[in-house]
């Protein structure tokens, strides 16, 4: 059961989350124009990274709010969390 | 008859005689006792059957690493299989039944399997049993395996699950967890101190050896005190901790109830407990290992430091005439005990070349003969040990030189004590072997939590003192301890060794598994079945990693252990399920107006996650008259219908009409306020999700309309657009479906009915047009009205605040009375919309329709903008011609019954089954139309109204024609009304 | 080798059981083989015995990271089904479980296929509309269902809770469903690929491709560099880990798969139930264990450990249905990192680079696929054209849009 801390309410279970995979994923700005090896990347494509990922999570029962979270796939530990729209963090080896 | 009680000492009561059944005869033990002290008090020595070769077995252990004395406890619903012995405290008329022999313990039929064993070693079953079939073996085997009996009835117990965060957690109530917790709460910490059992103390329970200048009895007695005066102290006995999870969770099961009578057990059995702590301190002490030699698994064997732990705790001597045989000094005190408490030892075996003179000098002056570098090398006796043969062993266990033989009854043995690492292991922390103690310890620094006492394999007593405060301390090595993983008389290890007790894995398996290349540690698990017992492995699994290293040449450290997965000790499932158990699995939504559809005789059904209406049956009606009466009351008269599931979100905000404009196939911005329109939604991957009607209240603001299952989930899609992609929209979403009951007025006379209302709202066809919306009051109710249909009459959605739901529902009601008003259910509205050829999202519907499959591709085209799923719909799989397509059905074999549906569609002419072209998605008996009718999806369907196919279904054949979705009314004249 | 029989386990017990040989060799890597399989697990395994025994190509090794069977193909709850519903899925599925018929006496080794049928559950009016859907797909397509009524259900699966939660009102049979001895099926593979000469290399990890030209001319690994003309992957759970090593992303997440089992218990359900409602799975292993599966933890996650959200959840559900299990006990709890896809559909064929093969994608459903996943891969590997049972599982479909869902289809969980 992880804790996770939203930056509006603070450390909360697991359980009041969604997790919304991995972030930012851009939406191609002009889908028409976009081929369909192009569209099928922003659909399903991702890097599904064991280890150091990026993913957005959503405070379902809680605050509603979305946020984002670096994340080790396999610890699970929590390296850190920034806001949607943020660039995703500089982390230093060993973090 | 061998054990016997002490006279005085131990922590039981002797003024409360309790008497329980054990194998269907009467026993006596005392307050404080378990089912495995008391049974040994009373001289009983066989207590099991081994899982594979029916061996007789007695009590090993005096904890959760018992593998022998397995119990089904009690009968009938609240039985309870396999539990460990020396953890079931006895109570007043305790029933215990032996769980892996039949007819009885002493005349076990499958002790058959013993004769046959050299033939089914580990694994056999892989080598045979295949011709003519496994079907025809299976059941034999399955019969054999097993252990107890599942209850047959369903749990008459309940079980309790609760959370704590505090400061300190401690799991294990031995020295090292108590010192930790006087520690840790002298700074004012909140500390939670758990143990397993019902003593604290751990090994030193009862003992009189020296902690801090006083006897362990009277030091841990000091301690308990010091912690009644800290109210921020909890101490928790019967609370094992179970489980350590993610992000340092530690989950418990505390024991209420199981070690009460029955007739004064109340409340919850067990409470499952989830605990976060700044700080967790592992003190689970240590587990000892049998030795691995020729028959060591006769009953009358037992760990050392188990008979010791019986002694000292319940008082009891586990034999009168007494060897044993150790690697290590722990087992010396466990014989000067013994023999202080008038025991017999015959002799110390020591494995080491030179124990230390310390504890010869002491065991001189007790009269015990010692014998140093040797082993025990064969226990003699079938149902009980009777003598055990020793001799020389080199440190790789081999024998060498005479051997001799020392008459017993009992023998107890100790091939070192292993750290009890799972949970430390469990919560992701590394291990490492320690050759001085020939065990893997923990690598402290590899995890977030701290390991004291024997679980670190620090066995000094001081220095677990010391540790416990966290002083900086360097352990000083305990005295050399011999590794001997087996002994046997060859380089191959004995077949006649046990390694797993539980699950009857001998050395001699474990080399037939290397032999054959299962020489990974996880391998030789697998296919030896080497600690999967419900042990897990407590006793055998180090035991088992020498052997193969042995047999490898290969150190133990590259060898590694299996995983340690939780639980620590087996839980029930109920208590993991807790309060999800009937309607706590998933509450049952109930609509507004529950109680009047109760009295209106309605049949509840659930759909999509509320308990609704399907049909009002009147007396001697069965469902289908029902459906028939409303269906023809909506098409003739006036029907009611609680609508307050549907889904209803408000969007607002400037660019509110924008955004619904990314959301929707249709066009929203266009629509002018109070109005209405049907909209479909898609996923982004193109498929329809979702259908409703919007509503635009003003410039700004709209009601979104949404299926009633999907409101929540729709809800959520928008804020994740809008706060992950269009983040600079200005748009506010709010899901208000149970903040508005619903009632539906529909049919011919529903404006006569409304019409008497006391409202401001004019409902006339001039003021109130088709797919518009009002605000107004109704009996002074303040109520949303839209004028939109599901069914091809004429129809009101009338919205009031939740709470008024009862009053509006009573108006309309009674309003209606002199116009017939029926209540109607969910089934005569399916009917309605299929004769209307209306689509239910979900039904005729599924993940893989596109919008050009339901005809939108016009409107698509039409739209110039871009919206959620546009892109996805227009790959190269949704432009393809021969896409399924919906459509309606007519039965033309004259066969009045509706298609089935989920009947799949042949073309005509087809006699053979072979995959369809489509399926039947809707079907029902149409009153209206006095015809079975169906709506379905056929492969490029649009295109082949006229078309005869053939319906298949569950083998039967019908006839039907392919015809557009409406059937009724398809100009829509009776809404222009 | 030793054929395996009753009656050469008779004449081993007369000599101790020392005459046996090891099941499969430990190889060292060559410098070259014709074909590489990345992965030891079942798939794997199978695709490089069926290369061997039906195309006739020997010079194969398979590299294992750690040991074979170690993944997901000793991980799962055993189930081995064909109950789909679009043609493609429901073919191969089928295909892949008459490969299971037959596969104790083809391998000579008993994995122990248990065919006690396999039931899955309808608790609403829609529900029952899909399954009786899907029950006229399978037999449509030649597979054998059968539905019942929920006295029917009742009646034969004794102890089934009769007022669940989520009632119980209608179930599909796959008579020919059941379960098999997970671990044998990779030992049993390894045993008869090694047998025609498959180099079967543990501890090997695959660290880099080497690719010229667009084409695999080898692999990098821990114990060295080694050239092949072709190379299959088949490392469910850890597909994008090695897809990124030689240069190319996946449609596919990594979750974590809980699965538990039960202290040991005398035989008490004879059969395989899926009971949609809550996800839950159940059947009872021949040692006794009652094996039960369900959901995914809820974030993607490379970590094989058991987790408590989803065994609460799963606990429940088993009790919904058998209220009797209440007092049994939870012995262990695992995870297995499976590859999730969008569309619950494999993916089998070519990947960006020319030659190099992938099988992936199985979701939780990929242990009843080893031997039709491994006999595709094969004949694709040895004949360079997709067989025609896999043709539809290419990765291609991600572009064109024509996915196979088969969970937004059947409403049966996969």
């Amino acid at each position: 059961m992880l804790l996770i801390e939203c930056p509006w309410c603070g450390p909360r279970a697991e359980s009041e989350y969604r997790c919304g995979g991995e972030s930012p994923i851009v939406r191609p700005a002009d889908p028409a124009a976009t081929d369909d090896a192009a569209w099928a990347d922003y659909l399903f494509y991702r890097d599904n990274v064991k280890g150091l990922s990026f993913e957005r999570w959503h405070h379902r029962f809680g605050c509603g709010l979305w946020f984002n979270i670096a994340r080790d796939t396999v610890s699970h530990r929590i390296l850190a969390i920034y806001g949607i729209t943020d660039p995703r963090p500089v982390l230093g080896p060993g973090a | 008859m061998s054990g016997y009680r002490l006279e005085r000492s131990g922590d039981i009561d002797r003024s409360r005689p309790i008497n329980f059944r054990w194998e269907g005869r009467s026993y006596t033990g005392f307050a404080g006792d378990t089912l495995a002290s008391a049974l040994l008090a009373s001289g009983v020595r066989m207590i099991g059957r081994s899982f594979k070769y029916h061996r007789p077995r007695g009590l090993i252990a005096a904890g959760l690493d018992e593998p022998n004395f397995i119990v089904q406890l009690e009968r009938g619903a609240g039985t309870t299989p396999n539990l460990k012995a020396p953890y079931v405290e006895l109570y007043d008329g305790l029933d215990a039944a032996p769980v892996n022999a039949w007819p009885s313990l002493r005349f076990d039929l499958l002790a058959a399997n013993s004769i046959f064993k050299r033939f089914i070693p580990a694994a056999f079953y892989y080598k045979t049993f295949m011709w003519p079939t496994w079907r025809l073996f299976e059941p034999l085997i399955r019969k054999a395996a097993g252990l107890g009996a599942s209850p047959k009835l369903p749990d008459p117990d309940c079980y309790e699950q609760t959370s704590a965060h505090i400061d300190v957690l401690i799991v294990g109530g031995g020295i090292a967890g108590l010192a930790a917790a006087q520690h840790a709460a002298m700074s004012g910490k909140s500390v939670m101190l758990v143990t397993g059992g019902r003593h604290w103390g751990g090994r030193l329970a009862g003992t009189s050896d020296s902690v801090e200048g006083k006897p362990a009895a009277v030091w841990i007695k000091d301690m308990l005190r010091t912690f009644t005066a800290m109210p921020n102290v909890t101490l928790m006995t019967r609370t094992l901790a179970t489980g350590h999870f993610d992000h340092g969770m530690v989950s418990l099961c505390e024991r209420l109830t199981d070690h009460m009578p029955i007739h004064e057990r109340s409340g919850p059995r067990q409470r499952f407990w989830r605990v976060r702590a700044d700080a967790l301190i592992l003190a689970t002490g240590a587990i000892e290992r049998p030795l691995v030699f020729r028959g060591n698994d006769r009953p009358g064997i037992m760990l050392a430091g188990a008979a010791r732990a019986y002694l000292h705790r319940h008082a009891v001597v586990a034999g009168r005439e007494i060897v044993v045989a150790t690697t290590n000094d722990s087992a010396w005190y466990a014989a000067f005990d013994l023999a202080e408490a008038g025991a017999t030892i015959v002799a110390i075996i020591d494995t080491r070349p030179s124990p230390s003179p310390a504890l010869v000098e002491r065991a001189e002056a007790l009269g015990i003969m010692v014998h140093a570098s040797m082993a025990p090398t064969e226990a003699i006796g079938r149902q009980t040990v009777r003598a055990v043969r020793i001799g020389c062993v080199s440190s790789a266990g081999r024998i060498h030189g005479a051997t001799q033989t020392l008459p017993c009854d009992l023998l107890l043995m100790s091939g070192g004590w292993n750290p009890a690492v799972h949970l430390h292991s469990q919560g992701a922390g590394r291990l490492k072997f320690d050759p001085g103690l020939s065990s893997f310890i923990p690598e402290a620094e590899s995890s977030g939590h701290r390991i004291i006492g024997g679980a670190a394999g620090d066995f000094a007593r001081y220095s677990t003192l010391a540790a416990a405060p966290e002083q900086a301390v360097t352990r000083r090595p305990g005295p050399p301890q011999a590794a001997l993983w087996s002994i046997s008389e060859s380089d191959v290890p004995d077949a006649e060794a046990w390694v797993d007790f539980q699950n009857d894995v001998t050395a001699g398996d474990i080399a037939l598994a290397a032999r054959e290349n299962f020489r990974s540690v996880e391998h030789l698990k697998r296919y030896t079945t080497l600690g999967m017992a419900s042990d897990q492995g407590k006793t055998s699994n180090v035991n088992g990693i020498g052997i193969l290293s042995t047999l490898l040449a290969k150190s133990i450290e590259a060898i590694g252990t299996t995983k340690f997965r939780p639980p620590y000790d087996p839980i029930p499932f109920g208590l993991l399920a807790g309060h999800r158990i009937g309607d706590g699995l998933r509450p049952r939504r109930q609509l507004a107006l529950h109680d009047w559809h109760v009295g209106r005789n309605a049949s509840f059904e659930e759909y999509g996650g509320w308990m609704r209406p399907a049909a009002y049956l009147r007396p001697g009606e069965s469902e289908a008259d029902a459906v028939r009466r409303e269906v023809l009351a909506v098409r003739t008269e006036v029907g009611i219908f609680e609508a307050s599931p549907l889904g209803k979100i408000e969007v607002k905000g400037p660019d509110a009409a924008a955004f619904l404009d990314l959301m929707y196939v249709n066009r929203i911005s266009t629509l002018k306020p109070g109005r209405c329109r049907y909209a479909i939604m898609l996923s982004e991957n193109g498929t329809v999700f979702d259908d409703g009607v919007v509503t635009r209240l003003t410039d700004d603001h709209f009601l979104v309309g949404t299926t009633s299952g999907h409101a929540a989930i729709i809800t959520e899609a928008f804020r994740e657009w809008l706060q992950c992609e269009w983040t600079t929209m200005r748009v506010l979403v709010e899901d208000v479906t149970t903040c508005w009951a619903v009632a539906n007025v529909v049919g011919p006379q529903t404006r006569s009915v409304l019409d008497t209302l006391a409202s401001d709202i004019d409902f006339s066809a001039d003021a109130f047009a088709h797919m518009t919306a009002q605000r107004g009051y109704i009996g002074g109710i303040p109520a949303r009205v839209a004028r939109v249909s599901f069914t091809g009459e004429l129809s009101y959605e009338i919205a009031v605040p939740w709470r008024c739901a009862g009053a509006l529902w009573e108006t309309l009601i009674a309003a209606g009375s002199s116009h017939g008003i029926v209540p109607f259910g969910v089934e005569a509205l399916m009917t309605l919309r299929i004769e209307k050829g209306f689509l239910h999202i979900g039904a005729d519907t599924d993940g893989t329709t596109l919008p050009q499959d339901i005809g939108l591709g016009a409107i698509m085209a039409k739209k110039t903008q871009d919206f959620v799923g546009r892109r996805s719909a227009h790959r190269p799989d949704g432009l393809r011609g021969d896409r399924r397509s919906f459509v309606g059905l007519e039965a033309t074999d004259g066969n009045a019954a509706p298609l089935a549906i989920g009947a799949h569609i042949l073309p005509a002419g087809t006699t053979q089954p072979q995959p369809g072209e489509g399926w039947v998605t809707s079907s029902t008996w149409s009153p209206t139309l006095g015809a079975p009718l169906a709506l379905a999806m056929i492969e490029r369907g649009e295109k082949r109204i006229g078309e005869n196919v053939r319906v298949w279904d569950l083998g039967a054949w019908r006839e039907a024609r392919i015809t557009r979705a409406c059937r009724y009314d398809p100009q829509g004249t009776r809404l222009d009304v | 080798m030793t054929r395996y029989s009753a009656w050469s386990l008779v004449r081993a017990g007369f000599a101790g059981q020392r005459t046996w040989g090891p099941a499969w060799r430990d190889a060292t890597p060559r410098k070259r083989y014709q074909a590489i399989i990345i992965g030891g697990g079942g798939h794997g395994l199978a695709t490089a015995y069926y290369l061997a025994s039906r195309h006739g190509i020997r010079d194969i090794a398979v590299l294992e990271r750690g040991w074979i069977g170690g993944g997901n193909t000793g991980r799962n709850t055993t189930v081995i089904r064909s109950n789909y519903f679009y043609p493609e899925s429901s073919r191969f599925y089928d295909f892949s479980l008459t490969l299971y018929e037959g596969l104790s006496r083809e391998l000579n080794y008993n994995i122990m296929f248990s065919q006690r049928g396999m039931w899955s559950f309808a608790h609403d009016r829609h529900g029952v509309e899909m399954l009786r859907r899907s029950v006229n797909a399978m037999r449509l397509n030649g597979v054998d269902a059968e539905y019942h009524e929920a006295d029917e259900v009742q009646r034969r699966i004794p102890g089934l809770n009769p007022s669940p939660r989520f009632p119980i009102l209608a179930g599909l049979l796959q008579p020919r469903g059941g379960t098999a001895r997970h671990d044998a099926v990779a030992w049993g593979y390894a045993r008869a690929a090694d047998s025609l000469g498959v180099d079967i290399i543990q501890n090997c990890d695959v660290t880099g491709f080497d690719i010229r030209g667009g084409r695999i001319v080898g692999v990098q690994t821990t114990q060295g560099d080694i050239a092949a003309e072709c190379v299959g992957m088949a490392v469910a759970g850890h597909s994008s880990v090695m897809a990124e090593r030689a240069g190319f992303r996946l449609p596919i997440i990594s979750y974590a798969l809980q699965a538990f089992v039960s202290e040991p218990l005398k035989p008490v359900f004879d059969t395989v139930v899926l009971a949609p409602s809550t996800g839950t799975y159940l059947s009872q292993s021949d040692k006794g264990e009652l094996v039960i599966g369900s959901g995914l933890d809820l974030f993607p996650s490379y970590a094989q450990r058991g987790s408590l959200p989803v065994l609460e959840h799963t606990a429940a559900g088993l009790i919904d249905l058998f209220p009797q299990f209440s007092r049994v006990r939870l012995l262990r709890q695992w995870a297995g990192i499976v590859d999730v896809v969008a569309d619950s559909t494999p993916i089998l064929g070519e990947s960006p680079v020319k030659g190099l093969y992938l099988n992936c994608g199985w979701g939780t459903g990929g242990f009843k696929a080893i031997p039709g996943g491994g006999f595709c891969l094969a004949h694709h590997m040895a004949t360079g054209e997709a067989h025609p049972l896999a043709a539809a599982f290419s990765l291609d479909r991600f572009r064109t849009g024509a996915l196979i869902d088969e969970a937004a289809a059947s409403g049966i969980a996969h």
